[in-house]
């Protein structure tokens, strides 16, 4: 244990918080101090969201006292945490698409003339900010919703530093930054440490983790577990801490061929309007073939290229040598084509929210568990044990509306619901983000499952580790076009990245010294 | 130049719906046998402006997110009481006038505190209490009738120039008014109210609550936007629209009418207005000014079926009985028109957000 000597800013004793029955925090001390950036750590379910949500005034605790200079505070809303100077930059993005940006950065306490909202000072206050994160490039007046991703995260935490927060919470706020953004928000957090604030920060990426905190705090199964400072522990340890039992090996072996595998998918020059440009490769049968490169150089459009779900795409592909283009993704899930693509955000393209979770997992299929146009209950009842077995899915009952899973076991049900089309493509989306490391894992086994018994995956991963450990080969792409394709040894995390900046690799395609953990 | 760029993109819905106004009234006017005169221009005015307040109320409810069912039956009930009250000494139509905007402020803060407390869908709730504004309207005024100052009749349905006249303010006007008598008066009732009740509205930090939640209510909450108070007030000035409405109706026939379809009919051309003037119905965009120029187009249309010539191929359209399923096709064609962005959208994932 490692307590600073300065006094907590903000401290938890004993708060517990149940939703339906179900723990999400039993009885969590937890405290934060002046001048340091505390990461919280812990699986999907650990209970780190219900901690930054009672902390932000989101929800009320059901027991226990939170405590903000020594003296106990409670929070109805995030206003009246605001107002006591603890400000949240969530997860979901919290900008309002519809207003401009100096809109958004002085939504509360806009700055008044004469009772109305002053937009000279309020643009000036706008451009101050930007500034101050970095972002000079961002006209006050532009509406939001017109900025690229990136973009809209760094006005969100330029409106979080508009507010003056004494305590700042960072709840997965750079995962939508590109790695230029990351830089620069790593910059700004250190010096707003410097500057005496208090920053508890979440992230699923233990290198950011490591390069930007000073105390680490792991939570698990709604339990706080332990705080220490960084160095104490080992990555082994944390993350032996974090999921309670040992994890030996992260990723399945993969397999050593001879002989490349005969290509199920081939793709032949395909171009998407100013995004995507002569695109080409194979994909084996039983092989899995990574995507990389940095963030938003056109790996998702190659995925929705191929599923039919982009207009005016060039070029052509041919599954099992038969050509042409997919024109809808209906098109793509019919037996000639047989795709099936994990999107990336499984809240709006994965699930139906309030459907349950046995007719998620039959939603694609139900062509072939309808007999005459009526669904065949006990088909789909079979089906959907059978996957929720294969899966590992944790579930009450499989009729419980699939909002009320964890966000790894929803994933499962996305999973679920393409593999029981029996697709023979797999495009998957960026699957594991914001998933703990036990789903992760399992999910790792299951894609080389089904590698193995002659499935061809296409996975686009922004977690380099991911694509180091799964991938046979690993495809870079760089501003729109394939840049390099590495393969076996050669996929190492350093010729990823210099791949990525699209810099020549020492010896080109050699295995280079560093390998990744 | 950038930022200038910036603010008619941002304002595209109402530019559009001001050019097809434009190329509307030249083309009607061009038709009609006395030509483009002010006497001509001061009717048009008093035809539009009714639904241009309830318009304006129906505005503010597509912002939020919501659709409005009550505008038309808050109107013809306040224009009922208008009917009742709205007469007799100066003080006393003073206190009618302002007694008929409160019960219109009241009727949309019903709503407001039906949906902000019950948490219920706004399409459900004015559902039924425009049937109980439309049931208070047929209490008030069982059949056609009531009276209203003649005075004020006259004033506000004609051009600026009968203001002084008929109160006899100067007997002499001064030669800077000659500039501007020709302006109907409602217009310059409608510029008092956008000038002194929307922009302070749209200016204000509620104001923008309203955009706020309208475009991401859960995000607006999160940044600590005041949602309860924000939607009280929108539906309170929404009400207050539709009163003011009910108030113009009521001075511009000079009697008061609790016609249930008329109220229907209103309720749907406002729908339909707001559409034209940009406002998505997702909620986030538009404004009483893009509302304004869409409900001057929506009028332009039924003003051009009366010059039409009801000899030729298309004279069937001058028929008044086709009017009702105009107003509806024109409603179709407006929600289709906005809908049709998506196919210009080449990721097809984008049509759903």
């Amino acid at each position: 244990m490692n307590e600073p000597e300065s006094p907590s800013l903000l401290e938890l004793r004993g708060v517990s918080k149940s939703y339906g029955g179900v723990a999400a925090l039993s009885k969590v001390d937890f405290s934060t101090h002046k001048a340091s950036i505390h990461a919280v750590l812990g699986e999907n379910g650990a209970g780190k969201s219900t901690l930054i949500k009672i902390i932000s005034g989101v929800i009320a605790p059901d027991e226990g006292t939170v405590l903000v200079d020594g003296k106990p505070a409670s929070f109805d809303s995030p206003q009246a945490a605001n107002a006591a100077g603890i400000v949240s930059v969530f997860q979901e993005l919290s900008v309002l698409p519809d207003l401009s940006v100096a809109d958004n950065i002085s939504i509360t306490r806009p700055p008044t003339r004469l009772g109305l909202i002053d937009h000279r000072e309020q643009r000036r206050r706008a451009e101050e900010l930007l500034a101050r994160v970095g972002c000079e490039d961002v006209n006050p007046r532009a509406r939001v919703r017109d900025l690229p991703l990136s973009r809209r995260q760094m006005v969100e935490i330029a409106k979080a530093l508009g507010r003056d927060p004494k305590l700042l919470i960072l709840d997965e706020a750079t995962s939508a930054l590109t790695a230029a953004d990351v830089d620069r928000v790593y910059k700004i957090l250190h010096r707003l440490r410097d500057e005496g604030m208090a920053l508890l920060y979440i992230s699923h990426r233990m290198h950011e983790i490591e390069e930007l905190a000073d105390t680490i705090s792991v939570f698990r199964n709604g339990q706080f577990i332990r705080t220490f400072a960084k160095g104490a522990c080992s990555d082994e340890e944390i993350v032996q801490m974090m999921i309670g039992r040992d994890v030996s090996n992260v990723y399945p072996p993969k397999p050593v061929r001879e002989t490349p595998p005969e290509p199920e998918l081939e793709v032949k020059s395909i171009g998407w309007t100013d995004r995507l440009f002569d695109i080409s490769f194979k994909v084996g049968k039983g092989e899995i073939v990574g995507l990389g490169g940095l963030d938003g150089q056109g790996q998702r459009e190659i995925l929705l290229a191929l599923f039919g779900v982009l207009r005016n795409v060039t070029g052509t592909i041919a599954i099992e040598g038969k050509e042409g283009l997919v024109s809808s993704p209906v098109a793509a899930t019919r037996p000639s084509k047989s795709m099936a693509l994990i999107p990336e955000d499984r809240k709006t393209e994965g699930l139906m929210l309030p459907m349950s979770i046995a007719d998620n997992i039959t939603l694609t299929a139900l062509s072939w568990l309808s007999r005459r146009f009526v669904i065949d209950r006990t088909a789909e009842n079979n089906a959907v044990e059978a996957m929720v077995e294969k899966l590992k899915i944790k579930v009450g009952s499989t009729n419980d509306p699939v909002a009320t899973l964890s966000g790894g076991n929803q994933q499962k049900v996305v999973i679920a619901k393409w593999l029981l089309t029996g697709a023979r493509i797999l495009l998957l989306n960026d699957p594991t983000r914001g998933i703990d490391v036990g789903t992760k894992e399992e999910i790792y086994r299951l894609l080389r499952e089904l590698a193995d018994a002659g499935t061809s995956i296409l996975l686009y991963s922004t977690d380099y580790d991911e694509l180091i450990g799964c991938c046979d080969r690993v495809l870079i792409l760089y501003g729109g076009r394939i840049v390099r394709t590495l393969e076996g040894d050669a996929i190492t995390e350093t010729n990823i990245v210099a791949s990525s900046f699209n810099l020549p690799l020492d010896e080109a395609g050699a295995p280079a010294a560093e390998t990744a953990s | 130049m950038n930022n200038l760029k910036m603010r008619l993109s941002h304002n595209t819905g109402a530019l559009i719906a001001f050019t097809l106004f434009i190329i509307l009234y030249v083309f009607y006017s061009s038709l009609h046998p006395r030509g483009f005169t002010s006497d001509l221009f001061v009717q048009n005015s008093n035809e539009a402006m009714a639904l241009i307040l309830v318009a304006m109320a129906q505005t503010l409810v597509v912002i939020l997110g919501g659709i409005d069912l009550s505008v038309g039956s808050l109107m013809t009930m306040v224009n009922a009481v208008a009917s009742e009250v709205v007469i007799g000494s100066g003080w006393e139509i003073f206190f009618g006038i302002v007694f008929c905007m409160i019960v219109g402020l009241c009727g949309g803060l019903l709503n407001g505190v039906i949906i902000v407390y019950g948490r219920l869908q706004p399409i459900v709730v004015t559902l039924a209490t425009g049937a109980v504004f439309t049931g208070i309207a047929l209490l008030i005024r069982p059949r056609p009738g009531g009276e209203v100052d003649g005075d004020l009749s006259w004033v506000a349905t004609s051009a600026l120039s009968e203001l002084p006249a008929t109160y006899g303010w100067w007997t002499d006007p001064p030669g800077w008014f000659s500039l501007i008598a020709g302006i109907p008066m409602p217009l310059v009732i409608l510029a008092v109210i956008v000038c002194g009740i929307w922009i302070p509205y749209r200016n204000s930090e509620i104001g923008r609550g309203t955009y706020a939640i309208g475009s991401n209510e859960a995000a607006a909450y999160m940044s600590g936007v005041r949602i309860n108070r924000s939607k009280l007030a929108a539906y309170a000035l929404s009400g207050l629209f539709a009163g003011l409405a009910g108030l113009y109706f009521a001075v511009q026939t000079g009697s008061g009418n609790a016609d249930p379809i008329q109220a229907g009919t209103y309720t749907l051309n406002s729908i339909a207005a707001v559409v034209i003037g940009g406002a998505s119905l997702m909620g986030g965009t538009g404004g009483v000014i893009g509302t304004i120029f869409g409900v001057m187009v929506l009028r332009s249309i039924t003003f051009c079926f009366r010059v039409v010539d009801t000899d030729s191929v298309v004279g069937f359209l001058a028929n008044p009985l086709l009017q009702p399923m105009f107003e509806g096709l024109i409603l179709v064609i407006a929600v289709t028109l906005g809908a049709a962005r998506a196919f210009s959208v080449k990721n097809r994932l984008n049509m759903f957000g």
